[in-house]
């Protein structure tokens, strides 16, 4: 079913093309276009709600569009046979059945994709959960479970990496290996996109950024551009400015 | 197929739950056997000579299915539920995004589980109840003794997949049960023998595929019997399996996860 493994890593870029994705009450995503190139960190930034999970969930086919398309190397994600060898994703690390072992987790994950029961091993390795491998996850604190997802994504070994808020609830340590982590898969030749509410982390993690409110693309630049045309003197700043009107206050409702 | 069969049941071996309904849907069916095999042995010389006319041992050997089946019913309710109340399901999806590859996975990798599990309990069932009910009971070999197990095992099939398609539909584990438990356990308390009730409810998948077993009662009989016969009963069974499980595709299908 699954082609033969291919030699080095194949990362393809991201497409969102016009992307809209509208719920009955609500536009979670507008017009949405960027790109995604491999080989370096993009940071997806956004206050809560602006439609960076929406986003995400659609690039990897949970979500339908309600127009537009997102194209991973120039192909929609559900035409991937073996997606998991093409894209790895961590979406919710609490998605995860409470009751079962991480290294049974992957298991079966890795069996659907026809991944080899060596990865499994090799990837809880990778990510620190060897000891703990045979422990219920519901046991678990965040930061494994965010370990545990980082593993499942990893399990293919893929091009492409997409981390829905990655560092949450992590302690500082568990933030560093994260951003060392992301580093050091986009200087592998990865695709790497991240999304964050946190300009403080992406600012330590990101190479490009892409930033959007309520649905839009707000800005699509590098950390150095967002400084120098805009004339903040930190990004912090630059950042808050730019969100501010699009920031979707949590009484007001809105999707993520 | 075979790659995402056998996903699916790493998933349900690796959780205690699901392997807990595993062992109860065979405990309760053939342990209850034995027990009413013995009372309706103990109770035998008590009934009147009209009723042990027409005593049918098939009944009380296939009667304990109708409580061991609420653990199978639960176990299908488990292994589609527990993905969405956990969020799993996203990670599934994401690993096998064509949905229809992940229907049938389940489907049949539970189907055939499901297979597997009436093999154990329908003979092991057959033999507890023969130990239970001692002179008055039959053989494997008696006249409409095959065809009631052969049935059987088709019975706990179907409700295995008519669970399963349910569950794809209500996703929740409770909205699941609340309309699974109830009408399982009152079809097996008699639902199904209320007069004014039983013009319907004879029609619902349990009370319909149920007759192949003989706990339907005599076909003449105006309390218990059926306008339809066994085979037509589990006919009709397999087409509510049949909606259950084309509803849960479609619900699948078009729904965003």
């Amino acid at each position: 079913m699954c082609p033969a493994r291919r030699c080095g890593i194949v990362a393809g870029v991201i497409e969102v093309n016009e992307l809209t994705k509208r719920y009955r009450d609500a536009v979670a995503v507008d017009e949405l276009s960027f790109t995604v190139e491999p080989g370096m960190v993009t940071g997806f930034l956004g206050p809560n709600g602006a439609g960076k999970t929406t986003t995400m969930r659609v690039l990897l086919g949970l979500v339908a569009p309600t127009a537009g398309e997102v194209l991973i190397g120039g192909r929609s994600y559900s035409s991937f046979p073996c997606p998991l060898r093409e894209v790895g994703a961590l979406l919710d690390a609490n998605a995860v059945h409470p009751g079962r072992s991480a290294v049974e987790h992957l298991r079966w994950l890795a069996r659907t994709n026809g991944i080899g029961p060596g990865r499994v091993v090799d990837t809880l390795d990778r990510v620190g959960l060897t000891e703990a491998a045979r422990i219920r996850v519901g046991r678990y604190s965040l930061g494994m479970r965010q370990r545990l997802g980082i593993a499942a994504a990893l399990l293919g070994d893929p091009g492409v990496l997409i981390f829905d808020e990655p560092v949450n609830g992590l302690d500082p340590q568990g933030v560093r290996w994260i951003r060392e982590l992301m580093r050091s898969l986009a200087a592998e030749g990865r695709t790497v996109l991240i999304s964050s509410h946190l300009m403080s982390e992406m600012e330590l993690t990101a190479d490009r950024l892409v930033i959007i409110g309520r649905g839009r693309l707000l800005m699509d630049t590098t950390i150095g551009e967002l400084i120098t045309t805009e004339g903040f003197t930190t990004l912090e700043e630059a950042y808050l400015s730019l969100t501010e009107e699009w920031t979707v206050h949590r009484a007001g409702g809105g999707h993520r | 197929m075979t790659a995402l069969m056998t996903a699916e049941w790493i998933k349900i071996r690796s959780l205690r739950s699901t392997i807990w309904m595993l062992v109860l849907t065979v405990a309760l069916s053939v342990g209850l056997a034995y027990l009413f095999g013995s009372s309706f042995r103990a109770g035998f010389d008590g009934m009147t000579a009209q009723a042990r006319a027409s005593f049918d041992p098939l009944f009380a050997t296939f009667y304990s299915l109708t409580l061991g089946q609420l653990a199978l019913v639960v176990l299908a309710a488990f292994v589609v539920t527990g993905e969405y109340s956990t969020g799993t399901i996203s990670t599934s999806l994401v690993a096998v995004p064509r949905r229809g590859r992940f229907f049938g996975g389940k489907v049949l990798a539970g189907g055939l589980l499901a297979v597997a599990v009436a093999l154990v309990t329908v003979p092991a069932t057959f033999a507890a109840a023969q130990a239970g009910l001692g002179p008055h009971g039959t053989t494997f070999t008696s006249a409409g003794a095959p065809e009631a197990a052969l049935g059987a095992c088709l019975y706990l099939t179907l409700i295995y997949l008519f669970a399963t398609g349910v569950a794809m539909v209500l996703r929740g584990p409770i909205p699941t049960l609340a309309l699974l438990l109830p009408l399982l356990f009152l079809g097996s308390q008699g639902l199904g023998n209320v007069p004014r009730v039983k013009a319907v409810a004879q029609y619902l998948p349990d009370q319909a595929g149920m007759v192949v077993m003989h706990l339907a009662g005599p076909a003449g009989d105006p309390r218990f019997g059926r306008p339809y016969g066994p085979w037509l009963g589990l006919g009709i069974m397999a087409l509510w399996t049949g909606a259950a499980l084309l509803a849960g595709y479609v619900a699948l299908r078009h729904r965003d996860a």
